[in-house]
């Protein structure tokens, strides 16, 4: 039987700004199994981002805060811990790798003294078995000539070998969970490729769970067993891949799927693309009731605007918000 | 054969790097080197690349936002590389531009109005205040907005809508020639689809002629009669788009095709992954530029400079191995 490692129950994320409460992750419901890759898919400000750092605790606060939800890693409830555990625990056994390689590595620093740091801070190595770590961390993530690197600042690497020192940084404690958020949308196709493969390498040699933050859909068919598709700060359907793929349930996501040029179809016809009309919702000040896609959606009833849909099973690990069904 | 719209012969931008005692040019980044390609009236040229091949740079030279180091563009038979500044002004009123970031390119100061009636004032096309606002109402509605947006801000609108004003700009002085410059990759994936289907619409509807600048693989695909793939300030590849995605020839091609993430979990392919980054522009790799990552490179590839060589009807590429000219 597959081990819970995380689960999230009722997340609410809000930020409290000027101009009114933004609710940026209003109500989530997920689970990451010890070993899988989960999909977090969405469009900008659907709430993915959020979610991730509210499971490290890194919500700026103020402005913003965890106004309701538990966290459970590993039997223990992350929001109740005091900071000083919290802080063993991140960088630790949860990691994080973020979109854009050059601001989230210190610009002053050698890279190899800032891969360093987390080991002696969490495995309480000293200087040189820190740095010998950190050279076999780069070795690892395949950046050649290691020893030689591990001297050099972030301004002297490329995009795509910033983005392996930060997932060597992030595995250099053997964490049992890395959080990827958008890993590899500031990259090069082929960069991409490059880093998708060392992900799915890793992740089989070194057996942590990934939770997999993208708006790509290619990008998830890929890497992840199970997606999550989140819309308006909510989760709007769950599924096993290539369940997911072959039979979407909301209609956002069909629409999604939908709405994407396919380059493997080259060979077929040409038809035009469905785009899903509208735009995306803001999610500041009063939410109106109901289903946040129903304006954009084509099969909305009056009733869709009355009550928001509960997450409800449709079949075994298929999981759809939507009154269709 | 009709004369195409465009000829770019080959075109060539250089940026000096300046430094030491009185800024001296200490070195040269060869940003595009030697790009030839003809665009006939109608159709969509797709320029794909990756960061830093040179792709924009590219479209902006042939409109002469930079000026291109040499080369020749000519548009209708007309050499525009050496207008002055007044004939090139009326010539903007054929070819016009969208750009990637419709958060940058749209003036934060002035109304929707104003944006897209500037260039109806500076090249006189609608002499009186209300000729001019029917003219942008008409456009508003063109790229689906409408009327009430008139007075607004770029602020108040969304991704999607920006782009749809920086579309009505363009379209404000009826272009012939337009050089869209990634013009969705800013946007999200369901928004995306609604630029690409308005950008498809108009075409028909005006006739348009589009040079799509783009990374994404897929979209260009989607939107192109022709794609040409550059690699380092030079064009390797160039077909009717169902062939160059169908059967690739460049293994440059071949890799970037193969990297194209694809949304369906049940299919496996074979990935064919380049190895390293792309080199500097600054000081590229000696004959063919791709010769450093090529799997299937022989000796004499860094020696030889590579041409386009024709290898079956309209599909050009650059590869001595691939073309048959190179002998192990």
């Amino acid at each position: 039987m597959t081990e819970r490692l995380l689960d999230v129950k009722g997340l609410k994320t809000y930020f409290y700004t000027d101009e009114g409460i933004v609710r940026a992750v209003d109500g989530v419901d997920l689970y990451i199994n010890k070993g899988e890759t989960l999909g977090v898919v969405g469009e900008s400000g659907s709430g993915k981002s959020v979610t991730a750092l509210s499971v490290m605790r890194l919500i700026p606060q103020p402005p913003g805060r965890i106004v309701e939800g538990t966290i459970v890693y590993d039997g223990k409830k992350l929001l109740e811990l005091p900071p000083a555990q919290m802080r063993k625990i991140r960088g630790k056994e949860i990691s994080m790798i973020f979109q854009e390689p050059m601001t989230s590595l210190n610009p002053v620093f050698t890279v190899g003294e800032q891969i360093a740091e987390a080991i002696r801070l969490h495995e309480g190595l000293g200087r040189r078995d820190a740095m010998a770590k950190a050279v076999e961390m780069l070795k690892l993530v395949h950046i050649p000539n290691a020893e030689r690197r591990v001297k050099e600042y972030p301004h002297q690497l490329s995009g795509g070998m910033r983005q392996r020192v930060m997932i060597g940084m992030a595995l250099s404690c053997s964490p049992n969970l890395l959080i990827a958020d958008e890993p590899t949308t500031a990259l090069d196709v082929t960069i991409q490729a490059q880093i998708l493969e060392l992900l799915n390498e890793l992740k089989a040699k070194l057996g942590m769970a990934i939770m997999l933050i993208t708006h790509d859909m290619g990008v998830i068919a890929e890497t992840a067993q199970r997606v999550v598709v989140m819309y308006g700060a909510q989760i709007v359907e769950e599924a096993p891949v290539t369940e997911l793929f072959k039979e979407p349930l909301h209609p956002y996501t069909q629409g999604l799927l939908r709405s994407i040029p396919r380059i493997d179809l080259a060979a077929t016809r040409k038809q035009k693309l469905e785009a899903i009309p509208g735009t995306v919702p803001t999610l500041r000040g009063d939410v109106k009731p109901g289903c946040r896609f129903a304006p954009r959606c084509a099969f909305a009833k009056p009733m869709c605007t009355e009550n928001t849909p509960p997450l409800k099973e449709i079949r075994p690990g298929h999981k759809v918000a939507c009154v269709l069904y | 054969m009709p004369e195409p719209l465009l000829k770019v012969k080959n075109l060539k931008k250089y940026f000096p790097i300046r430094g030491g005692l009185f800024s001296r040019e200490i070195a040269r980044v060869h940003a595009v080197d030697d790009v030839s390609f003809d665009l006939m009236a109608g159709e969509t040229l797709g320029l794909v690349g990756e960061s830093g091949c040179g792709k924009s740079t590219t479209g902006r030279s042939i409109l002469r936002l930079i000026e291109p180091t040499s080369g020749e563009v000519s548009f209708q038979g007309q050499n525009v590389t050496t207008l002055d500044k007044r004939s090139l002004r009326g010539l903007r009123k054929e070819m016009q531009i969208i750009f990637q970031d419709p958060y940058a390119s749209l003036n934060p100061r002035m109304t929707v109005g104003s944006i897209i009636g500037e260039a109806l004032v500076i090249h006189r096309l609608a002499p009186t205040r209300r000729q001019r606002e029917e003219r942008v109402v008409q456009l508003l509605e063109t790229v689906g907005l409408s009327s009430d947006h008139l007075r607004r801000y770029p602020h108040e609108f969304s991704g999607g809508q920006r782009q749809r004003i920086g579309i009505a700009r363009a379209l404000a002085v009826s272009p012939k020639l337009i050089i869209a410059d990634e013009p969705v990759s800013a946007l999200d994936v369901s928004i995306q689809a609604q630029i690409i289907n308005l950008l498809e619409d108009l075409q028909a509807k005006f006739g348009l002629t589009y040079l799509f600048i783009a990374h994404d693989l897929s979209v260009v695909e989607h939107i192109s009669t022709r794609v040409a793939v550059m690699y380092l300030g030079k064009i390797v590849e160039i077909a009717p788009a169902k062939e160059l995605y169908t059967s690739p020839k460049h293994p440059y091609t071949e890799a970037l095709l193969s990297a194209v993430p694809i949304p369906d979990p049940t299919m496996r392919r074979k990935r064919i992954l380049l190895e390293g980054d792309v080199p500097s522009p600054i000081n590229p790799p000696s004959g063919c530029r791709f010769h450093t990552r090529c799997a299937l490179r022989v000796p004499s590839c860094s020696e030889n400079e590579q041409v386009l060589k024709e290898v079956s009807a309209g599909h050009w590429v650059a590869c001595q191995v691939r073309t048959g000219v190179a002998t192990k």
